[in-house]
C-alpha cells in the first residue's frame, strides 16, 4: 500500500484490475485503492508477472503492506516481506470483477470513482453500459445501473470522501505549521515579455495546442530548480533529501471542495507544449477522480496559482515532507519602473514558502530571481 | 441551427467541464466564470469543446467577447453566419 499523502496511514483496496499470471509492464495500472484523496489508480514500477495477490477487495491495510507480489524475469518474486494473511474475510466483498477468476472476461474501463461507487452499491461493472470516453463507465452509469438502490447512499459516500479529504488536508497542514519553520520571500515579476511572446505563439497555434500562462510559470519554476536544487526535495529524518527529479505538484481545486496537487513529472525536461499537455491531463483527471498513485505521491515541490481568483500575493503552507511551495498571484497591469521610466506593465507577485531547516533565505532569493530570469526569456523555456 | 439549438449545444459543452451547469438554470446575462467558478483551464477546454463540436476556431483575442451565455450564442451565430456567406 503506497503512501499517497503526508498523513496517509492506511488505504482500502477497491479492486484488482489484473489477475495472477498477467504479464505486467512498468506503468501498468493494476489496482484501485480508496484513500483520503479519493480513489487512486495504482501502477507497477517493474516489468514482470503478477504472482500472488495478498490483499482482497474491501480490506483496509496500513501503508507499506504488501498488496501483491510480482515475479521478475528471473522467476523470483519481487516483493517486500509478505503481509500477514487477512485475519477475517473482507469486510465488503464486491460482486464485481476482482472476485472473478483469471479466466473471466476483461474488466471494462471505468474511472476509479466509478469503481469505488460500484463496490459500494454492489454493482457488477461487466453488466454496465459505459457512456464515457471510449465507452468508459462513469459514476452516472453506475448510478443508473444501481437502479432502485437507496438514493442517499452515493450522497453519503461523496460527503464521506470530501470529509476525509478535509481531514487529510487538516492533518498535513497542521503538521506543516507545527514542524516546519517557514519563511516567506516575495518578488514582483514583469510579465510583459512572457505574455507578449505567449500571445504571438498562441496566434500561431490551433485552439487545441494553445498554451496558458500557467505552463510558462511551471516551466520557469522547473528551470529555476535546476539552478537552485535545494528547494526541490524533502526534509525527512532530520536531513535534506534531494528530489529524484523535478516533479512540481500543481494545486488543483476540486469542484466538490478540497484540492489535490498531482505531479507533472520531469517538468524541466518537457518543452512548453509537453508541460501544457501534462497540465491539461492531470487537471482533467484530478477533477474526474482518475489520478494515479505516482502523480499523488511524487511531487517534489508544490505550485499554487490563485491569481485567477484575484489574489495578489499567496503565502502558502508547505506540504510535508517537501521543503518549498511557490505561489503566483494575479497577473495585472501595474506601474513598473522600466529603464528609468514608469510604464504600465503586466506583472505578478511570486512568493516562495521555504523550510528554513533545509534552505536559507539567500538560496531561496536566488531561486525567485531565477524564476524571474527564465520568464524574461520565454522563447528559451 | 437556431439560436435555441446553439444555446443548448453551448450548455451541453459547458456541462462536460462544469457538471453543475446541468443543474440550476444559468442566468444568460451573467458572467459564466462567476456563475460556475471557471478557471482558465476550464475556459480553454470550453473553447476546445466548441471547436470540436462546431468547427469554430475562436482566436484568443476574442475570448473577452465570450463572458456570458448570451455573448457566446451571439458570437457563435455571427461566426457561423459569416462563414456561410463566404463563397
Amino acid at each position: 500500500m503506497p503512501a499517497l499523502g503526508a498523513s496517509m496511514e492506511q488505504g482500502t483496496l477497491i479492486e484488482w484490475l489484473r489477475h495472477p499470471g498477467d504479464v505486467l509492464r512498468r506503468g501498468d495500472i493494476v489496482a484501485v485503492v480508496d484513500t483520503e484523496k479519493g480513489a487512486i489508480e495504482i501502477e507497477v514500477f517493474e516489468d514482470g508477472v503478477l504472482d500472488a495477490i495478498r490483499i482482497q477487495p474491501g480490506e483496509t491495510v496500513p501503508v507499506g503492506a504488501v498488496l501483491a507480489t510480482i515475479r521478475g524475469d528471473g522467476g523470483a518474486a519481487a516483493t517486500a516481506p509478505p503481509a500477514a494473511p487477512p485475519a477475517a474475510p473482507p469486510a465488503v466483498q464486491s460482486s464485481g470483477a476482482a472476485a472473478r477468476p483469471a479466466a473471466a472476461s476483461v474488466t471494462p474501463p471505468a474511472s476509479p470513482a466509478a469503481r469505488k461507487l460500484a463496490r459500494e452499491r454492489g454493482v457488477d461493472l461487466t453488466r454496465v453500459q459505459g457512456t464515457g470516453p471510449r465507452g468508459a463507465i462513469t459514476r452516472d452509469d453506475v448510478e443508473r445501473a444501481a437502479g432502485a438502490a437507496p438514493a442517499a447512499a452515493p450522497v453519503a459516500g461523496a460527503a464521506d470522501t470530501a470529509g476525509r479529504m478535509r481531514q487529510a488536508i487538516a492533518a498535513a497542514m497542521a503538521r506543516s505549521k507545527r514542524e516546519i519553520p517557514h519563511f516567506y520571500l516575495a518578488a514582483t515579476i514583469d510579465m510583459h515579455q512572457a505574455l507578449t511572446w505567449l500571445s504571438a505563439e498562441n496566434g500561431r497555434r490551433g485552439v487545441i495546442d494553445r498554451l496558458l500562462p500557467a505552463a510558462l510559470l511551471i516551466k520557469a519554476v522547473a528551470r529555476a530548480l535546476e539552478d537552485v536544487p535545494e528547494l526541490n526535495g524533502f526534509w525527512e529524518n532530520g536531513a535534506s533529501r534531494p528530489g529524484p527529479g523535478i516533479h512540481p505538484g500543481v494545486a488543483v481545486s476540486l469542484r466538490g471542495g478540497g484540492l489535490v496537487a498531482p505531479a507533472i513529472h520531469d517538468a524541466n525536461r518537457k518543452d512548453l507544449s509537453g508541460v501544457m499537455t501534462a497540465l491539461r491531463d492531470v487537471v482533467s483527471r484530478a477533477r474526474d477522480g482518475k489520478l494515479r498513485g505516482s502523480e499523488v505521491s511524487d511531487p517534489t515541490i508544490t505550485i499554487t496559482n490563485l491569481g485567477e481568483q484575484g489574489v495578489e500575493i499567496g503565502y502558502g503552507i508547505i506540504y510535508p515532507p517537501q521543503v518549498a511551495l511557490v505561489s503566483f498571484g494575479r497577473i495585472a497591469d501595474r506601474p513598473l519602473v522600466v529603464n528609468g521610466a514608469v510604464e504600465v506593465r503586466p506583472s505578478l507577485t511570486a512568493t516562495v514558502s521555504a523550510d528554513h531547516r533545509a534552505v536559507d533565505g539567500h538560496r531561496a532569493g536566488l531561486f525567485l530571481a531565477a524564476v524571474d530570469r527564465h520568464l524574461q526569456q520565454p522563447e528559451a523555456l | 441551427m437556431t439560436d435555441a439549438e446553439l444555446r443548448e449545444l453551448v450548455v451541453r459543452t459547458l456541462t462536460r467541464i462544469a457538471p453543475e451547469a446541468a443543474g440550476e438554470p444559468l442566468d444568460p446575462a451573467v458572467s459564466l466564470r462567476d456563475q460556475l467558478d471557471l478557471d482558465s483551464m476550464d475556459a480553454l477546454n470550453f473553447v476546445i469543446g466548441l471547436h470540436e463540436t462546431l468547427g469554430v476556431d475562436i482566436p484568443e483575442t476574442d475570448y473577452v467577447r465570450l463572458a456570458t451565455l448570451n455573448d457566446i450564442v451571439a458570437y457563435l451565430a455571427a461566426r457561423r453566419a459569416s462563414k456561410s456567406e463566404q463563397p
